[in-house]
């Protein structure tokens, strides 16, 4: 009951004048940069993180609320469009879109696209304003060791779980773990892993990392690729109004879709990916047209846009509740936040109720202006698309290091930009996950804290890691996470786990 | 290359990531044992995550030498050089002269460094189409957003 006064406070403060600016000027830019080819959500916030730098804490967590949804819009336009997903989650949206679009039906399949998205968006938001009370109590109550056996469990997931090599993975893992620990140890003050050298004595800056990974590490692999990759954009024929059939066969995706990747994403899980992937199967299973689908089937674009928007949205609820972000992109909002020295977790929701709630309102305004903005506006987001590859890849190194420069003017910031970049080529070219390292950056520090708290609180004994059910429950599914895998592989299900392996973000 | 690997012969790569990986844990143990009063007045201090993590890139990097004489990492392309030495000359150079000759130059340079590791060659054309661009987008992001770019001498004109 709560739960609406404080929403409806919320939006009271997301209608003001400015605040819809703001979330028009980030569904605006995050929709122009998410429609680009080869940009995902997470370079797409981190790429845009540095415009917000001089706002206020609300104004700023709005635009970015506008960001985060509209990089994912602009991503299914691509995918549908091109057949060149931005992001992994979008994998599925391009088997069945692109068809369609090939088909003359390009129209239809944006629509369904945009229509489930804002459907799932909607739904998940409000999943989101009434799940978190209940997460925050349940979050108030764990302990130090908890949060810790959390934590492994959210590193396991993003690095291991579903990938289809747990070594790569937890290697992505341990080198971002390892940059993590670089800085000024926060409870003695002690310098670790410095060298001696002044400007690493703050730690590694999360936005340098995830955009010298994704951006500058994606430009070095296209650029030295010897395949060209044969791109053909789609044009979009005819209305791009649904008609009747396409309503009735739409609508019932839209909510399965939902009901699929909102409460995937809202689990301390990593990846949007496995949501598209069941909804997918699921809407195949279903349909009375099973010999459309792989010819653009409308139900294969429904369910899983819906279902990626609603993961999405889930992902948020661990994000916000628990400060736990177990996606790339929510790394970087994580970031966003701690830019403004505000630590998601249950404390924020009493601390900045209204901050809270405010952004969370937000979201359902970012949703519905995506909704008006994106289907009229096609025509331009197409056009974008079309950009030569020498200009748009030039044009994203000028805007990753201005983001960089801004964040930090020194030559030293680019040196580092320079060395994660060609880190981020290199694992890229031997499939390397880059999530984990993004995620084990920041999470990294968090969970040591947390680990020492539970320490000093035992006063040194290592039991009490395990004493509460909470943290043993957790562990055993660490533990499922990544023997699972095992287990399938060796029963030559390993193809299963191939296709569901996330490199992009 | 993307050559078969046979079961012979040990996948260079990952021997070689492994053993990064091995001197990465080498460097963070003999970097934590040299940080002052290390492991005196706590059990568990700033030093217990680093020798942990040492201890995990050292059994990742026993990993990797394994993959390496078993399946080996995934083939890869044989990715060319040229266009990627482009890019990183572009930010090699945008890192040095970004103080010296200030934002637009820099990335100016940058930008048409990049275009021709794409295939765009004629530098005297887009080394100047970068320069306006990034001219451009200091005065929105430095005027307007108050970002602190480094001014050059191209800015100045325009204060």
């Amino acid at each position: 009951m709560d739960t609406f006064a404080l929403l409806a406070h919320g939006l009271g403060g997301a209608l003001q004048p400015m605040n819809l600016l703001y979330a028009l000027i980030g569904v605006t830019l995050g929709t122009a940069v998410g429609v680009l080819p080869g940009i995902g959500p997470a370079l797409t916030v981190a790429l845009l993180l540095p415009v917000t730098y001089r706002f206020d804490p609300t104004a700023s967590l709005i635009m970015f609320a506008g960001i985060y949804y509209g990089g994912m819009y602009g991503g299914s336009t691509t995918s549908i469009l091109l057949n060149t997903p931005g992001e992994s989650a979008s994998i599925v949206t391009a088997l069945e879109g692109n068809k369609m679009a090939k088909k003359g039906r390009g129209g239809p399949a944006l629509a369904t696209a945009a229509i489930g998205s804002f459907v799932a968006g909607l739904i998940a938001t409000i999943g989101l304003a009434f799940i978190s009370p209940w997460m925050v109590k349940f979050a108030l109550s764990l302990g130090p060791a908890d949060y810790f056996a959390l934590m492994v469990l959210a590193f396991i997931t993003v690095s291991a779980a579903f990938g289809d090599s747990a070594l790569r993975g937890l290697t992505a893992l341990a080198l971002g773990l390892t940059l993590g620990l670089v800085g000024i140890d926060l409870q003695t003050g002690q310098a670790r892993l410095a060298f001696g050298i002044p400007d690493l004595l703050d730690g590694i800056e999360v936005t340098t990392l995830a955009v010298a990974l994704f951006a500058v590490g994606e430009a070095l692999k296209v650029a030295g690729s010897p395949t060209e990759a044969e791109e053909r954009i789609e044009p979009v024929k005819g209305s791009v109004w649904m008609n009747r059939e396409d309503w009735a066969r739409s609508w019932k995706p839209w909510l399965r879709g939902t009901l699929i990747g909102f409460p995937i994403g809202a689990m301390p899980a990593g990846g949007a990916e496995i949501g598209t992937f069941l909804s997918y199967s699921t809407e195949k299973a279903l349909t009375r047209h099973p010999e459309e689908f792989g010819n653009g089937a409308i139900e294969g674009v429904a369910g899983p846009e819906a279902a990626n928007n609603a993961s999405a949205a889930g992902t948020l609820v661990p994000l916000l509740t628990l400060g736990l972000p177990t996606s790339a992109t929510a790394a970087i909002m994580l970031a966003g936040f701690q830019q403004f020295g505000l630590q998601p977790g249950p404390l924020l929701f009493a601390a900045n109720a209204t901050l809270v709630w405010s952004l969370i309102a937000s979201l359902l305004v970012a949703n519905l202006m995506l909704l008006v903005l994106n289907l009229p506006l096609v025509g331009l987001w197409v056009r974008l698309l079309a950009i030569p590859k020498p200009w748009l890849y030039a044009g994203i190194l000028l805007f990753a290091t201005l983001g960089t420069i801004g964040a930090n003017p020194s030559p030293f910031e680019l040196g580092m930009l320079l060395v994660f970049g060609i880190l981020g080529y290199g694992l890229r070219r031997y499939h390397y996950p880059i999530a984990p390292v993004v995620v084990g950056l920041i999470l990294g520090p968090l969970a040591e804290q947390q680990l020492r708290r539970a320490l000093a609180i035992s006063q040194g004994d290592a039991s009490v890691l395990v004493h509460s059910p909470v943290a043993i429950i957790l562990y055993l599914i660490a533990a499922t996470a990544i023997l699972l895998p095992v287990y399938l592989r060796l029963r030559g299900r390993g193809q299963v786990l191939a296709q569901m392996a996330a490199d992009e973000d | 290359m993307s050559a078969p690997i046979t079961p012979r012969r040990p996948d260079r790569a990952a021997l070689l990531i492994g053993l990064g990986l091995a001197v990465l844990a080498a460097v963070i143990f003999l970097e934590t044992r040299a940080m002052p009063g290390s492991g005196q007045y706590a059990r568990v201090g700033p030093a217990t995550a680093p020798y942990v993590l040492s201890g995990f890139l050292a059994l990742l990097a026993v990993g990797h030498f394994v993959a390496a004489f078993r399946h080996g990492l995934p083939p890869r392309e044989a990715d060319r050089p040229g266009p990627m030495l482009w890019i990183v000359a572009g930010l090699v150079l945008q890192l040095l002269l970004l103080r010296p000759l200030g934002f637009s130059i820099a990335t100016g340079l940058l930008f048409a460094f990049t275009a021709k590791g794409f295939g765009r060659g004629q530098l005297w054309l887009t080394i100047p189409v970068g320069v306006a661009l990034s001219l451009v987008i200091w005065l929105i992001f430095a005027g307007l957003l108050k970002l602190s770019l480094p001014a050059g001498p191209l800015e100045h004109l325009l204060r």
